[in-house]
């Protein structure tokens, strides 16, 4: 495929960009999150770990689809380099999962009454933290190429199927958490406190680019140094 | 526009993961009971049996119902149909009010009465600023 050789070269140029432009939009969207917006009429200022925890729990779940799309990609049309790039999203994806269930527990120890509830929404999110650390770990442990290939991409599609649980899991059940602010017929978040929640996200997902990037370069290096993975 | 073989894997694994979702929908299905977090008051009305197991009421804390006195508070929650009587001791969390949704976790007493251990705020899916609540309020 042709057009992995423009990925690739481009993903080398790519990276110190992503970068300043992820220091500038965080800035921006720090900002916006601790001084800017307003505080909530309930909650005060604690709504401010909004700003973390929804775009995060956001960005981990958009990183897993795009794994699990990528590898039926791979199943469908042999070709590495899209299980290449999969591999080298997988560990942004951990780490705002985390930070999305970490940050979850902090802003529901004041507000709910507790740190930790059993609820569809919060097992679901724990559910595919598991995923992801199935499929990095399976990166690490089988050393057989043909194998570890279909067993990552075996772990990525089941985990896509916990994605819509994920999302509905609220309105599906009776959950101890919300449900879902921003919907297509509208937000029920005040406009105020919609824009830095966007420009955190936008924050986190040039973060994951980033990290992203000098994941898929370490791989691409690797593999041009052994000359075995080449397409 | 696709080759034969890339054809064929294609209704393969999507025919897997159609019977995936399946799978996964009928489990969920046959769990549900369990995936529930909370039971309504209606439901605690229909209940075949009342249980000695510790279970989880939720709805809205009725308007006005709230009692406090030294020892402990007691309040009523409904879901508009029903309603159960809840007494607690002890600390409740920062969003627990009135007219605000509440889930109550304890044992039950009897099909109106409930005696909870833990007290959990449900929130609702709507942030705004102190501003345009009081807006909001005034029309």
């Amino acid at each position: 495929m042709n057009i992995f050789y423009k990925i690739n070269n481009l993903s080398f140029k790519a990276q110190k960009y992503v970068f300043f432009l992820f220091i500038i939009v965080f800035s921006i969207g720090i900002v916006e999150a601790l001084v800017l917006s307003p505080a909530d009429y309930k909650q005060s200022d604690s709504v401010r770990i909004m700003y973390v925890h929804v775009p995060s729990a956001w960005t981990s779940v958009g990183i897993f689809s795009v794994i699990a799309i990528l590898s039926l990609g791979n199943l469908i049309f042999k070709n590495k380099y899209f299980l290449t790039i999969a591999k080298s999203l997988a560990p942004s994806g951990l780490i705002f999962n985390i930070i999305a269930l970490v940050t979850g527990a902090i802003w529901g120890r004041p507000t709910w009454g507790t740190w930790w509830a059993w609820d569809a929404r919060i097992t679901s999110m724990l559910v595919l933290c598991i995923f992801y650390i199935l499929y990095i770990l399976s990166w690490r442990v089988f050393e057989n190429k043909e194998s570890v290939n279909k067993i990552t991409s075996v772990i990525s599609i089941l985990g896509l199927i916990n994605l819509p649980i994920i999302k509905f899991s609220v309105e599906w059940w009776t959950t101890l958490h919300q449900p879902a602010s921003i919907t297509l017929s509208g937000s029920s978040i005040h406009s105020s406190m919609l824009l830095p929640l966007f420009i955190m996200t936008a924050a986190f997902v040039l973060f994951s680019v980033l990290i992203f990037l000098m994941k898929y370069n370490t791989e691409l290096i690797k593999i041009k140094n052994k000359g075995l993975d080449r397409i | 526009m696709f080759g034969k073989k890339v054809k064929l894997r294609i209704t393969f694994l999507s025919f897997t993961f159609v019977s995936l979702i399946l799978i996964v929908f009928l489990i969920l299905k046959s769990l549900e009971e369990n995936v529930v977090y909370f039971k309504s008051p209606t439901e605690i009305k229909n209940l075949s049996e009342l249980t000695n197991k510790k279970v989880r009421v939720g709805g809205m804390v009725k308007k006005n119902s709230l009692e406090v006195n030294a020892k402990e508070i007691s309040f009523v929650i409904t879901d508009f149909k029903n309603e159960i009587k809840v007494t607690y001791s002890g600390i409740v969390p920062n969003l627990f009010e009135e007219e605000k949704g509440v889930v109550a976790e304890g044992f039950i007493q009897d099909r109106k009465f409930f005696v909870a251990k833990k007290i959990l705020a449900k929130h609702d899916e709507n942030y705004m600023p102190p501003e345009v609540k009081k807006a909001l309020e005034n029309n």
